[in-house]
């Protein structure tokens, strides 16, 4: 009995804790431009399939996923270079079209010259998985817990105490007046994006032991983390972990109490609820925007 | 995108029109009762050019999921008829007529391939058509071909596309009722009757489940758990615990294709569930041993022969086709084959057989022919056509593999 309550808890970590790394990603250029970046997927595949591709290329490991990381970030910092930037003046709806339009283009040069097959990576530990109280745990799920939190703190921090973290903060909040205090806002974005896809290619790294990858995976994840990242309040954090754990969660208990038909709906009804009653998800400001 | 058509035959005559229509011109100044034999003279003079016979060459139609989410059907499909139809033109081509392909890429979009099939029945002027890697894409086909009155023979593995039986059309792979009966077989065979099913919601994987609960039912076999995961999860422990916490539970059946299955055999591993399990066709490659990696040991499936190629016995039917199919492929495109290459293989060479019995590319002929073609051993079984049936295998064409220290192994 005790057992089984376990091991769906455990099940829903392991979920919880991908979708939170992936919200994660979104939380930076939200804050940074209030445009939801939806190629924040495929920032995920290139940190997965960058990392196979370099493996098959002979390179050790370790090396294979600092080169997929500093290709992510290159690819980030291109696309706010090439197809964000030019449209500077374009309001956030037409920004938001634009990435989605990326992450087509990103897919399909990634089926094009990485193939579309699937393809898995090592676990990180040695022990596969861990039995408490009957029910077993992934180590693998606790790498990507723990490096949520990290992450979690690291932007907190970042956004708190460094000028460039302020910066950014200055930037979303009025680009004119941020340009008028000497913030090169392009810059700024630019940034952004580049330690956006940074943390996605991360993310995409870490999870790929579980996930297995391809070149189409960033869909399925891109949006169950932007899911997540909405129940908790886009452009939070802390929001983005409670969002991802609270989704894996949910589902994981619908599959395993209710039935596994449901999975897919209980979670979506949680959304909706939270969304009517909490329009700014879990952890958003609730501030009112000066007119 | 489908890639651009081959020129017409028109064009490529065309091409060479110069010589000839000076030669017409002769002709037609001196001897105007003779302009017959001149123009066939003219042809004549066409065809001394390497490339183009004095006859249209044989247009087979080709609409396949080469990219998409299908692909991994697609690509080795479209690999070996590629290789196929050079080699029959290699070797003086089919009928004394060059064999051409006309080829589209639906992307695994039905309303794509329905659109191409109306493009190569109208503006192609295909003799056969052999495509379809998806029964949806097939599906949207079998109107149009069925209206067209051309032979189709489809890739695609789902019942419907054979039952009930439609005139013009005719398939190659095995349906999932087949699988599913192979698999329950099996359990029967080693006293296994109470098992847990856990599948994929996406077509396969619900067609899988529908079948072998009516298979199951029909074998005197207790489904005791029945579970469901979305094609795109990451993570079934919360089902595969839910199954094994089932009492009575013997052995557990994984129905689904893609990356599904894969996470479900690692999950399984993770849980430590000693209960025999097995999986489907639909996971019949070694990109699957792959990914499972030693989570995927011990577990069995239906396949056809071509997975063992390199173990199955001189003395089989199949012995000789499966290893030289494995061989040219593996020689030209430096991958390893696939179930799926398999089918388009059989087609290609049933298509192939049923031109030259019909001794014509008459559509009627060629279907009469086709309908007819008994006992010819392919990679994936030993075909019986017949009015009644236009897959022709039996579900004993499946063979059950065991996966032993990461290779695949024929349980005798």
């Amino acid at each position: 009995m005790f057992s089984e309550f376990f091991q769906f808890t455990f099940s829903g970590i392991t979920l919880g804790a991908i979708y939170a790394l992936v919200a994660l990603g979104f939380t930076l250029i939200y804050n940074a431009s209030h445009v939801i970046n939806f190629a924040q997927g495929e920032f995920l595949m290139i940190g997965g399939m960058g990392t196979v591709v370099l493996v098959g290329a002979d390179l050790p490991l370790p090396a294979a996923m600092v080169g997929a990381l500093v290709l992510a970030t290159v690819a980030g910092i291109l696309l706010h270079r090439l197809a964000i930037a030019p449209a500077r003046d374009a309001d956030v709806v037409t920004l938001i079209i634009i990435t989605i339009g990326a992450s087509i283009f990103l897919r399909g040069l990634a089926q094009f010259f990485w193939g579309k097959e699937y393809h898995a990576l090592p676990r990180f530990s040695a022990t596969e998985s861990l039995s408490i109280g009957g029910a077993t745990l992934l180590t693998q799920s606790l790498w990507i817990l723990g490096i949520a939190v990290v992450l979690v703190v690291a932007l907190a921090l970042f956004f708190g105490r460094s000028r460039l973290g302020k910066a950014i903060l200055a930037t979303s909040m009025n680009k004119d007046a941020a340009r008028l205090a000497g913030i090169k806002t392009q810059v700024i974005l630019g940034v952004a994006f580049g330690i956006s896809a940074l943390l996605g290619a991360a993310a995409g790294l870490i999870v790929t032991p579980i996930t297995f990858t391809a070149y189409d995976v960033g869909i399925m994840l891109g949006l169950k983390g932007f899911v997540a990242a909405a129940i908790g309040g886009l452009g939070s954090s802390t929001g983005a972990v409670v969002g991802g754990l609270l989704l894996g969660l949910s589902e994981a208990y619908t599959a395993g109490y209710i039935s596994s038909d449901y999975k897919d709906a209980v979670p979506f009804v949680i959304i909706l609820a939270i969304l009517f009653f909490l329009p700014n998800g879990l952890f958003g400001s609730r501030a009112a925007e000066r007119v | 995108m489908g890639r651009p058509a081959p020129p017409e035959p028109g064009q490529a005559h065309k091409n060479k029109a110069p010589p000839g229509h000076t030669q017409i011109g002769v002709i037609m100044k001196t001897k105007l009762k003779t302009l017959a034999v001149g123009a066939v003279a003219a042809l004549g003079l066409t065809s001394l050019s390497p490339v183009v016979k004095a006859e249209d060459p044989i247009r087979i139609g080709s609409f396949l999921s080469v990219t998409g989410p299908a692909a991994f059907l697609g690509d080795p499909e479209l690999k070996t008829l590629e290789l196929y139809v050079d080699q029959l033109n290699e070797n003086g081509g089919l009928l004394g007529r060059e064999v051409q392909l006309v080829h589209y890429d639906d992307s695994g979009d039905a309303s794509k391939a329905r659109t191409f099939v109306t493009r190569l029945l109208r503006q192609d002027k295909v003799d056969l058509i052999i495509g379809g890697s998806t029964t949806g894409a097939t599906m949207a086909a079998v109107p149009v071909i069925e209206q067209a009155r051309v032979p189709f023979i489809s890739l695609a593995g789902a019942e419907t596309i054979s039952t009930p039986v439609k005139k013009w059309v005719f398939k190659m792979p095995q349906s999932d009722r087949q699988a599913a009966r192979r698999v329950l077989t099996d359990m029967k065979e080693r006293g296994l009757t109470h098992i847990g099913l856990i599948s994929g919601t996406g077509g396969f994987g619900a067609s899988g489940r529908n079948v072998t609960l009516e298979e199951a039912k029909a074998m005197g076999i207790e489904v005791v758990a029945d579970e469901t995961y979305n094609p795109k999860d990451t993570d079934v422990t919360a089902q595969l615990t839910r199954i094994r916490n089932t009492e009575g539970v013997q052995a557990v059946l994984n129905f689904d294709f893609g990356q599904g299955p894969a996470i479900v055999t690692k999950n399984y591993k993770q849980l430590g569930i000693e209960l025999p399990f097995y999986q489907s066709h639909g996971v019949a490659s070694d990109s699957f041993l792959k990914l499972a990696g030693d989570a995927a040991n011990g577990l069995r499936l239906p396949a056809t022969a071509l997975l063992v190629a390199d173990t199955i016995p001189d003395n089989d039917p199949q012995h000789g086709v499966v290893t030289g199919y494995k061989q040219a492929y593996e020689d030209r495109y430096n991958s390893s084959v696939s179930t799926f290459g398999g089918y388009a293989y059989d087609g290609f060479q049933l298509a192939v057989q049923a031109i030259k019995q019909a001794g014509s590319t008459d559509p009627a002929k060629v279907r009469d022919a086709l309908e007819n073609i008994q006992g010819y051993a392919g990679v994936t079984g030993t075909y019986h056509l017949s009015p009644e049936d236009h897959m022709g295998l039996s579900y004993d064409s499946f063979r059950i593999l065991e996966v032993k220290d990461g290779h695949w192994a024929l349980v005798e």
